[in-house]
Formats: structure tokens, sequence, C-alpha cells
């Protein structure tokens, strides 16, 4: 969809905020926002510019600066860290060459930390897009990232 | 038009996706059609069975026979021997989970669970919405528009004691009647399915399994308070659920459940998903409301309550989706049917997650009351490993760390107050001997850290300063001073947040410090060895 | 009448409307409760939590600023257990402030500072936990500092709600939220108007204004420079309360005497200004009457005002005054009419001036500000800057003696010292209207209709049988409401109901402006005006064209009011402006450069 399509398929109604970001967002192959993607829905709304740029900052399922391709969101709740998701955490840091909140230099891969996903039963746990990864492990991460890597291609 | 011979149910929920159900059901359907029994045997999508940790697994009726781990390889021979010859194909079972099973019938040995809001799920298909009024579903929605009034609703759900399952306990059908009784004639029930309490699914689980039945417990709410529109506002990253209600709400309309004149009556009522957009803080009611209208989702000041000052500042009541989904049953069974189930102060079930080091991680309902203990290690099957146990965090992360000694307490809201400790979510997080509490504090504040929304000062500063207190500990450069200086800190936070989330921290921190002190003191040695907070 | 509620503040019995907090409550029952957040005259955000009181029956400690009052409620406002709370929460703060007390702007007038000191907060207990981040100077009016922002709200809820620019927000979330613009861009590339408001209500040194302290010095102790100084009408009725003196105190001859002492050349008047901005304005509304011109004309002293209306009512440009502000009328005329009569190079001439305003420092840097052939206004110090100056002078306002203002540019009447007060220009441009369209004196001065704290204020005038409808608004939201009803109204019959509007910037005029002492209430602020209007009555001359400096000017330079010297020095145009960005887009109207 075109963020012109979404803003229509939505109307002026200012509770439609969030699930505009969330269209705009889901739109763009870079997953992110743009600041005329804000300006545009802040114009659309008749809301003030600054404070759709506070909305869009408070919630962590949006962001201002584009992203790669897969999005890995590692689960950093209780259940999971228990479960050794600190382990999970470094080992995607030494394989993908980035820090949290970072994307790689080819643009295939964002990682970041998430609260609770809500599959705990298989901590730990993390999302690559809308997609659930559970019990993981060193092996099974390696496995994963590769053949990200390879469908990306 | 053939009658099934048998019904296949293939739980879909995150742990057998990811184990590749979807290209499981693929070659399953094949299998079928290469043997002509696609007509027969009827293969139905279904929610989470609650069992999790078991790869894809299948439920086969009338038998009621379960199957785990299974493999594209196993097909032929489940077509081969079960569904032609009759025989289920024995190391392909479930095996003698205690617990797990859920079934309809006793069986054997097996222990039951009592299931109210889970009583369908896993069992019909949740994106069919004939399955639901087969199994008597929208019967107690039809009893409440036909025999009832709003004041008679309130009344019977007030009678059967049922509390908020969002974590607070409050009396359900108070709050309707404080709505129903509040000035004005715009109204709005809200479903709080901003399910975020770290190791809490159990929402997830009714909204995928059993979203009709959250709708017709919402939509009774509705007519009980007045309210002529219902928002369901669901955490973001729940798209199935987020998809399996919208089904709902969508066959609901062309049913005439939704809309105009529900059922031929008087009544009318439109209801809406909204969808969050990650915040923990919006489980709290007035934090979900802000962000309903489209705003930061920062906590509003109570009083006023949203039972009169709610969305766009008109009457709303918020009830919690585990909460709304007991409603049906009571209607259609009565208040004292409910009251014969759980404690006196606290009647009816709880869904609990149990979670960690636990043989059997996942979900469980039970009575109110169930002991701790008997939730571990019946339900859960106790540690696994052969592993001690050392604590649980029961409640979520704004839980409490009990130990050993605490593990006959009944797990309802009063008799956890006796202990300092809350039901909270419902979330049970065991931890083994290998644990290191400091470490597992060190993952909560971080929690609360991330997810404070910076209004109010002592939980924004409050939550930092506990982080950086705990690091200190973490790294061997705290003196004893700092751990009192932590739990002074959480209660004054406590006292002086402006929401539940800053003033949770205390029970965590508290507890915690407490009742593990040992494991704290020794942290303050520089030369102590932890591989957890020190590698 | 309001339904009443009776409660129990520290065992003491208090009648109070049903709607009220109970800080409200407690302030009757005379019990006090520290605050930090809470702003009389802001909705409350309740974000510090230092007002918190216990309630019986409540298991935690309740916010006194936004929680109202019941039946029979018992509240206590002081206790060990809330004594530590505040204590904490204060400390909590500073853990996360950078604490530069001495140097700070906001020094001895910030109400973190007091209330850690009136609490007695110790800053060991907590480590120092601020994340550095950088300053927003992008503006060249307002400097914010986020390392002492307390993250109160009181800015943005100015901001949003009684100003309705919306320039700034609260981003982010938790230990990250900060108050930002839009994409972080930075006041000086915002919607942000200057009015410097939020510099007023910060409770800190978080806002505050672009200094010029340092370049006026510099000017002043340069002997090749001839550094005028001129001082905004509300300055006199403000100056007096940063030395000890009653609110509204109006010390118009030991500020003369004040500005000497630092060195300034020659001490001018804004004043003198005013009074021919009244002369022009009176002439262009008496013309635009006669000629049928557009009406409603809508006043342009106010900059931050002006910068709002180029954001957003660009369509009705043509109907405000192109009258430059006497800021700007004085600081042309410093670089041509005083250059030439005291034979000085303009260029050696500094133009300094003293305002009650930050939008000030943005207007005198528009670029089209340059009718002398130079800026026509080098600084502009606001009040705060001003008495810091002094303060660093060793000069208290008290012990100084009353001097006069040289009188070429310094003589003024009363009309021209109520253009400090909401309603002022208004009735000061009546006064010499009424002379100007009947050729009588007006007698009856006072034009109380428009006086006053009242948002919106409307008042029907019968000049000689000629009934005129005016408004007045102060405060930017009240003004956007006023002219989205006349906007309403042009677009549906071609005309508004109105002949004359007066429209400030802030709440209560300029001695409410943004450049006013911090921490300044509506109430002080409607003080301060009382005070010039008392100063009005007490003047020989109340009339802006009984001016014997303003009959001067007209005689010798400006020929009449509306000339083309007049036109060419003294008026100016409008620009549209971007509402995201506040960059000019194009001018929506023209200079008139020969008229008449």
């Amino acid at each position: 969809m075109t963020r012109e399509e979404v803003l229509n398929k939505y109307g002026k109604s200012k509770d439609n905020l969030l699930y505009i970001l969330h269209d705009i967002q889901d739109s763009n192959p870079r997953h992110y926002l743009t600041e005329e993607d804000l300006k545009e829905v802040a114009k659309w709304l008749e809301l003030p510019y600054s404070y759709v740029h506070g909305v869009a900052t408070f919630y962590s399922m949006f962001s201002l600066k584009p992203r790669g391709k897969y999005i890995i969101r590692v689960c950093e709740s209780p259940t999971c860290h228990l479960m050794g998701a600190s382990n999970i955490i470094i080992e995607l840091v030494k394989s993908l060459g980035v820090g949290i909140g970072e994307t790689t230099k080819d643009e295939i891969f964002t990682l970041e930390l998430t609260s609770c996903i809500g599959v705990c039963g298989v901590a730990p746990a993390m999302m690559i897009n809308s997609e659930v990864y559970g019990n993981l492990t060193s092996e099974k991460i390696a496995q994963i990232i590769d053949e990200k890597r390879r469908e990306s291609k | 038009m053939t009658v099934p011979r048998m019904h296949v149910l293939l739980p879909f929920d995150p742990d057998t996706l990811l184990s590749g159900v979807k290209e499981f059901e693929k070659a399953l359907l094949d299998e079928l059609k290469k043997n002509n029994l696609e007509e027969e045997i009827k293969v139905l999508e279904t929610g989470s069975i609650g069992v999790t940790g078991r790869g894809i697994l299948m439920v086969v009726y009338p038998e009621g026979v379960y199957y785990a781990n299974l493999k594209i390889a196993d097909i032929p021979r489940l077509v081969g021997e079960h569904f032609v010859k009759g025989r289920p194909v024995k190391d392909l079972l479930l095996g003698e989970v205690p617990a797990r099973f859920v079934k309809r019938e006793k069986v054997g040995l097996v222990r039951e669970q009592k299931r109210v809001v889970l009583e369908n799920a896993g069992m019909i298909d949740p994106e069919n919405i004939d399955e639901y009024i087969a199994v008597g579903g929208y019967e107690a929605l039809e009893k409440v528009l036909s025999s009832m009034t709003p004041e008679e609703v309130i009344e019977e759900v007030k009678k059967s004691g049922l509390r908020g399952r969002g974590g607070a306990g409050f009396p359900t059908g108070l709050k309707w009647e404080f709505t129903r009784k509040a000035e004005g004639t715009e109204k709005y029930i809200i479903c709080n399915a901003d399910e975020g309490e770290p190791g809490t699914f159990k929402d997830r689980l009714i909204m995928e399994g059993d979203p009709h039945k959250l709708l017709e417990g919402m939509i009774i709410a509705g007519y009980a308070i007045g309210a002529q529109k219902g928002y369901i506002y669901v955490r973001g990253e729940y798209e199935l659920s987020i998809r399996r209600m919208q089904k709902a709400i969508d066959d609901a309309y062309k049913y005439n459940i939704l809309g105009k004149n529900v059922l031929g009556t008087n009544f009318t009522f439109d209801m809406e998903i909204k969808k969050g957009a990650g915040a923990y803080v919006c489980g709290e009611e007035t934090a979900l409301i802000e962000s309903l209208e489209g705003k930061r989702g920062q906590p509003r000041n109570k009083p006023p309550y949203p039972v009169t000052h709610g969305l766009w500042m008109k009457p709303t009541s918020v009830n919690n989706v585990e909460t709304l989904a007991n409603v049906p049953s009571i209607i259609k069974n009565s208040a004292d049917w409910y009251r014969s189930i759980g404690t006196e102060k606290c009647p009816g079930t709880k869904v609990f997650t149990i979670l960690g080091h636990v043989v059997y991680p996942g979900l469980i309902e039970v009575e109110m009351g169930t002991t701790l203990r008997d939730i571990i290690f019946n339900y859960g099957g106790g540690i696994k490993d052969g592993k001690k146990f050392k604590g649980a965090l029961v409640g979520g992360a704004a839980g409490v760390f009990l130990p050993e000694k605490f593990l006959d307490v009944k797990m309802d809201f009063d008799s956890l107050k006796e202990y300092k400790a809350v039901l909270g979510s419902g979330a049970i997080l065991v931890m083994n001997e290998d644990t290191c509490m400091v470490d597992m504090l060190f993952s909560i504040i971080r929690f609360f850290k991330h997810e404070s929304c910076g209004q109010c000062s002592p939980c924004r500063i409050g939550t930092y300063e506990l982080y950086s207190l705990i690091n200190k500990v973490r790294a061997g450069e705290a003196k004893e001073s700092d751990l009192e200086t932590m739990i002074n800190l959480s209660e004054i936070m406590f006292k002086s947040s402006f929401c539940p989330l800053g003033q949770s921290l205390v029970m965590p921190v508290k507890s915690a410090i407490e009742n593990f002190r040992e494991e704290f003191v020794a942290h303050l040695d520089k030369n102590y060895q932890c591989e957890k907070c020190r590698r | 009448m309001a339904e009443m509620v009776k409660l129990f503040i520290d065992g003491k019995e208090v009648e109070v409307e049903k709607n009220s907090t109970i800080l409200d409550a407690a302030k009757k029952a005379g019990s006090y409760i520290p605050t930090l957040c809470y702003h009389p005259d802001l909705s409350p955000t309740g974000a510090c939590g230092v007002c918190v009181v216990e309630i019986e029956g409540s298991p935690t400690p309740k916010r006194s600023c936004c929680t109202p009052v019941s039946q029979g409620m018992k509240v206590t406002t002081n206790s060990k257990s809330l004594r530590e709370i505040r204590k904490t929460i204060v400390q909590l703060l500073l853990s996360d402030h950078d604490v530069t007390c001495p140097t700070c702007s906001a020094n001895e007038k910030c109400e973190l500072q007091s209330l850690a000191n009136y609490l007695g907060v110790d800053t060991n207990g907590l480590p120092a936990i601020l994340e550095r981040k950088p300053l927003d100077e992008t503006s060249v009016s307002i400097v914010r500092d986020p390392n002492k922002c307390i993250l109160c709200g009181r800015c943005v809820t100015v901001c949003s709600e009684l100003q309705t620019v919306s320039a700034i927000t609260i981003a982010e979330r938790g230990f990250e939220a900060v108050v930002d613009t839009f994409f972080s861009q930075g006041l000086g590339n915002s919607s942000c108007v200057n009015c410097g408001q939020c510099t007023v209500f910060c409770p800190t040194g978080a806002l505050s204004e672009r200094s010029e302290i340092d370049m006026v010095w510099d000017a002043l102790l340069d002997p090749d420079k001839v550094v005028v100084v001129q001082e905004a009408p509300s300055i006199r009725a403000t100056l007096g309360e940063e030395f000890g003196m009653e609110v509204g105190t109006v010390t118009v001859g030991k500020m003369y005497a004040a500005l000497r002492r630092l060195g300034f050349d020659v001490v001018f008047d804004t004043n003198f200004a005013a009074d021919l901005t009244i002369m022009e304005e009176a002439n262009e509304l008496v013309e635009r009457v006669k000629s049928g011109g557009p009406l409603p004309l809508i006043t342009s002293c106010s900059p931050g005002w002006i910068k709002f209306m180029e954001t957003f009512f660009p369509d009705l440009a043509k109907y405000v005054s192109t009258c430059k502000s006497p800021q700007q009328m004085f600081g042309t005329l410093s670089k041509t009419y005083f250059a030439e009569e005291a034979g000085i190079d303009p260029s050696k001439i500094v133009s300094v001036s003293i305002m009650p305003c930050t939008a000030k420092k943005f207007e005198a840097r528009r670029p089209e500000m340059r009718d002398s052939g130079f800026q026509d206004v080098d600084y502009v110090l606001t009040t705060r800057e001003f008495v810091r100056m002094l303060k660093s002078a060793g000069l208290d306002l008290k012990e100084l003696p009353d001097e006069r203002p040289d009188e070429l540019m310094g003589m003024y009447t009363g009309a021209a010292t109520i253009f400090g007060a909401t309603g002022g220009v208004m009735e000061a441009a009546v006064r010499t209207a009424y002379w100007m369209i009947t050729g009588k004196e007006l007698e009856n001065l006072d034009v109380t209709a428009v006086r006053g704290m009242a948002g919106i204020k409307e008042a029907e005038l019968d000049i000689n049988g000629l009934k005129v409808k005016v408004a007045v608004a102060h405060g930017l939201g009240n003004a956007r409401e006023l002219l989205t009803k006349v906007r309403k109204q042009i677009e549906e019959t071609g005309k508004s109901e109105y002949a004359f509007i007066e429209i400030m910037a802030c709440p209560g005029g300029c001695v409410g402006g943004g450049g006013q002492p911090k921490g300044s209430t509506f109430a002080m602020r409607a003080r301060r005006g009382e005070g010039l209007y008392a100063e009005d009555k007490s003047l020989p001359l109340r009339r802006s064209h009984e001016n014997p400096a303003i009959k001067r000017i007209y005689e010798k330079f400006l020929k009449k009011p509306g000339s083309g010297v007049s036109h060419k020095l003294l008026h100016t145009f409008y620009y549209k402006r971007c509402d995201l960005s506040g960059c000019t887009i194009e001018s929506v109207t023209e200079k008139h450069a020969n008229h008449h």
C-alpha cells in the first residue's frame, strides 16, 4: 500500500494514528517511518507534527531509522533471560557483526531486543519479522542466519 | 454429503509453526488424498492446546488420542495404522505427561485440568463460528438478551464473585455497576488484550483458540453496562490473535451477533480491534485508553477512574481477556455453579503459565486456590534435569520471588497477599538451584527501565537508579548499604509513582533481596565467582 | 452555585467546590504542600510526585495537584514518610541533573534548587546518572538544555495548550524521554514562534533565552561605539520585582539611572516609538475605515504573534497593520534620525533594546529589518538578561536615583506606557484615532472594557456616532480562537464584525512576556499591568499625538503619519511560513515604498 492508500483507508479520526503508522511502516521494505511519512500523517489527521513524532517515538515497534530486510528481535524478558537469552544475544552480535539497534552493512539484518513476545514455553526465543523462533541454541542461530542470508539473495 | 469419520486437530501456535506444522498439514492432506480419505477424515487447524516445546502436535477424535513431536516422515504410518486400521501409533503418542492432556473425560490416571475459559481452545476451529455455536456458544448471549435486564446480568456476575484477571482482582460485577450507574449515555467496554507481562500468554491463547468466547463475554458486558461500542486493544506483536479476532468479529456481524439489533433485539453493539505498538505500560487501563485514543500511552491520574471518565472521557469498563472469557459460562451455568469452583473469596479457575526450569513448560487452567507446589510439581512436572528447586517468580515481572518455604501458598488473590505476593498475570517462572537471583533481579529491573513511560520522575529516574545499583552488585562494586538503598528506593517508588508500573518494582526487588539475601551479600565480595553476573 | 464538599486537611475541616483538587483545599486550610511540576496557570501533569499526600483509606499517597477532593476525605499533608518521599524524589531529580547552579541562568530562580534547599536534600545518596545530551542552539531566541530538564512537562503544556504552537513534545520513553521538536530538528527549524513562554514557565534552567550579554558588554566597553538603548514599556513594571520590590512597582527613573551606570551612551525609551507606532497605526486605521480598506486592522507589535500569523494564518496577513513594532521603528530611527540629529556615523551606532520578549531577538534579525542600511537593532536583551547585567555591575535598583531619559527619542505619553499590558495598544490607538477622525479629543480616556486578564475581550466603541466593534486577544491560544472566528466570518460573509483587533502573543501582554522574570503567574502579570495603567493615569500627557518629541519628529523628519518616509522606515511586509520548519515560503504582503 502507498502512504496515500493507507491514509484514505483510515479516514481522519485521530484514534487511528497507531494503525496508520503501523500500516505505513509495514509497507516500507526497510520497516521504518520517514520524516515525510510523519509529516503527511500529521497533516491528514490535523495533528501537530511534534505530536506525531512524540507518539511514534513512544512505541518500541516503530522506527524512525531504516532497518534491514529482516528485523531480528531477541526477547530479553526474565524467562528468556533465565533460559539463556544473553548467550543468544552475544552469539547474534558476533555472527552479524553489529550491535543492538544496528543494521548490517548489507542491509539484510537489524538486531533489536524486545520485551516478552509471549512464547515463553520455548524460551529463549526471538522473532524475525513476524516469524517466531524458539528453543534457541548457538547452533540453531547460525543455521537460521545462514538460511535467511541465502533467502535474501 | 459424507459425515467425517474422524476429526484431526492440528494446533497452530508459534511453537508448532516453527516446527513446520504448515508443511506437515500439506503433506498430511496429500497423503489422505492418496488414500481417498479426504472426505472421511477432516483436518482442522486449531489454536494452541497449551502444550509447548513438543514440536508438531495432533489430536485425533473421536478417540481423543494425542500425538507429539511429529515429522512429515511419520505421516504414512499415521495414516496407514491409525486412520485406516484404527490402531494408534504408540511411539508417536504424547506419552504419560501428567497434567498436560486437554481432555473432556477423565482417562485413567491423567490429572485433569478444570477448564472454563479454555474449554474450547484446541477443541474447535477458532475460525469457524458454527463450531463455536455447535458447542453451545452464544447461548449465554441469547439468554441475556431474551430474559435478563442489564441489572440482572450485573447482579449475576456480582453473585458469581468473578474478579478481574488482569492482576488487581477487582470485582468485575462492581466495575460494571459503577460504569452502568455513571452519568452519560455514551459508554464503552474495552477488552484489555495488551498482554505484555513477561511470561504470560494466556490471553493470546484465548484469542487464538476461542475468539468467540471472548467476543460473547464482551457483548454481554456491553449490554450490562449500557455500552454501544466495544474495543479490543491487542498487543501489536500478536498478529495471529488480531487476525483471528477480526475474523470472529466479521463472522459475528454476518450472524447479526454484532451490529444493529443484535439477534433481533433492540440492542445494538459494535466492536473494533485496536492494535498496540509495543509499550508494556499500555496494560495499565488509563494508559491503554490514551493509546486507544491515538496518543502516547501515558497513564492518567486516578481518580477519576475510567468507570466515570474513560475513553473520550466517557464511562468505560476496561476488562481483561480472561475475565471476559469467564462471563459466558457464568451466565449459562449460573453464579452458583461458578462459586462451586475455586475458593470462597476467589471463585472460578485461573489460567497459569508455568515456565523456566520445569519439565513441562506451558499453560494450565486450574481452580483458584491450587497450591504453588501442586502447580509446579504436578502440572509442571517438577524441576527439569533432576535439579533442585530454588525459587519461583510468581505473578510476572511485577511479581514476587518465592523461596521453597513458600511453596504451599494457595494461588488466589487473597492467600498470596498474606505472603506479600500477588497473583498478577498468573505467570510462574520456576528457577533451579543453578540460577543466580542477582542476575534474575537484574533482568527484571532492566525490563522496567525499558518499559517505564518516563512520565513521572520516581519511575523514570528510579528504575534507572535501581539499574545502576544492581549493576554495581553484579560487578562486585556495591556495599551492603546499596542493598538497603535499593529496597528503600523501590518503596518510595511504590508510594510515589504515578501508576502501577513504577509501584510494582518493590515486589521483585524486596522479595529477591530479602528472601535470597545471602546470595546478594555474597555478590558484594569482588572475588565471588558468579558465571551469570561476572564472565 | 457550585456544589460544595467538606473534607479534613490535617484535621482541619474545610469546604471547597466539588471539582477542587486536594492542593486547592490545602491552600484554603492553610496547609503548605511543596510542589514542583505544578503551576497554578497550567493543567497539572502530575509528573514529579513531590506534592503527594496521605489519604485515609488509600494504600498509597496521592498527588494533591491532580487528585479531586471528595466528601469527608481525610488528608495528611506532612509526615515522616511524606518527607522521605519528597526528599527522595528531589534527590532522584538531582542525580539526573546537570548541577551547575552557580553559573546557571536560573540560579536563585530555580524551583528545583529552592526545593532541594528547603527539604535539605543530601545529594550523596544516589549515584549521578546523567547521560549528557547536546544543547539545542538552533534558535536565535531560545536555548534548550536537556541536561537541566526535569520533564515536568510545563513547557509542552504551555506550547501546545496555552499557545497552540506545539513546536515541542515529549518524545521517546522512559529514561530516554526528552522534550523535543519534530524529528529533533531543533527549535530554530520548527514552528516555534519564539514567544518564550516556555522559558518563563520552566522551573529550572533547561529553557532560557539565547544570551547577548557578552556582545552588549563588548559594545559598551568599546570606546569607538555609541551605544543607544531603548527599553520596552513593560520593563519598568517588572524590573523592581527582581530587586525585592512589590510586584507591579514602576521603576522607570531608576531604570534610566541603571542604564547610564552600565555605560550606555544614550538612554532613550521604546515608549517614544510606541507613541510613534500609535500615530502610524491610528492613521492606518482611519485610512482603512475611510477607504473601505481591509478590515479588521490587526495590530503588529508582538513579534511572536507575527510569526504565528505568518505560520498559521498567512491568509490574514493583509489585515495586519504594516507598522513595524516599536522596537524596530526605534531601531531604524536610531541609525537615521538620531544619527543625523547627533551628527554620528550610523556605522558607529550600536542599537540595543531591553525587551520583555525572546521573540524580539528573532525580530531584530529578520533580514528585512535593515531599513537604516544596517541591522536596525543590534542586540536584544530580555528583562532577565538586563537584571543579570545589573547584578554583575553591582547595581541595586532600589539604591539608584530617579533620572530622566534623553529627550530626542525618550519622551513619552501614558498611551505608550500601557502598550505593555493586554488591551493597551487598542486603548492608546483609540485615543488618537478618535482625534484623527473627529478633530476633537476623547474625554474619557479609560477604555476599561479591553483591560484585564480575560482571554478575549470585546467592546463596541462610539466614535462620534460611528459604532466600531473591537476585540483584544492575548496568548496565542486565544488569538487562534478569535482569528478562526474572524477567518470564518470573512469566508462566509466577506467581512468581519470587528474593525480593529489587538493581539499579543503572551498572556497578559508584554508584562507577561517570554523575557520577563521566571515564574511569573497570571496573577502577577495582572498586577504588573495595573502598575502600567497607574503610570498612565499619573502622566500629564496621555495621548500619543500630544507627545512633543512625536510632534518634533513629524515636523523635522517624517512629515506626517503614513508619509513616504514613514513607509520606507517604519512599515514592513509579511511572509507566509512553512508550518513545519518555520522558514519563509514567499512574501504575502508588499511594502508600500511610495505611499501618497
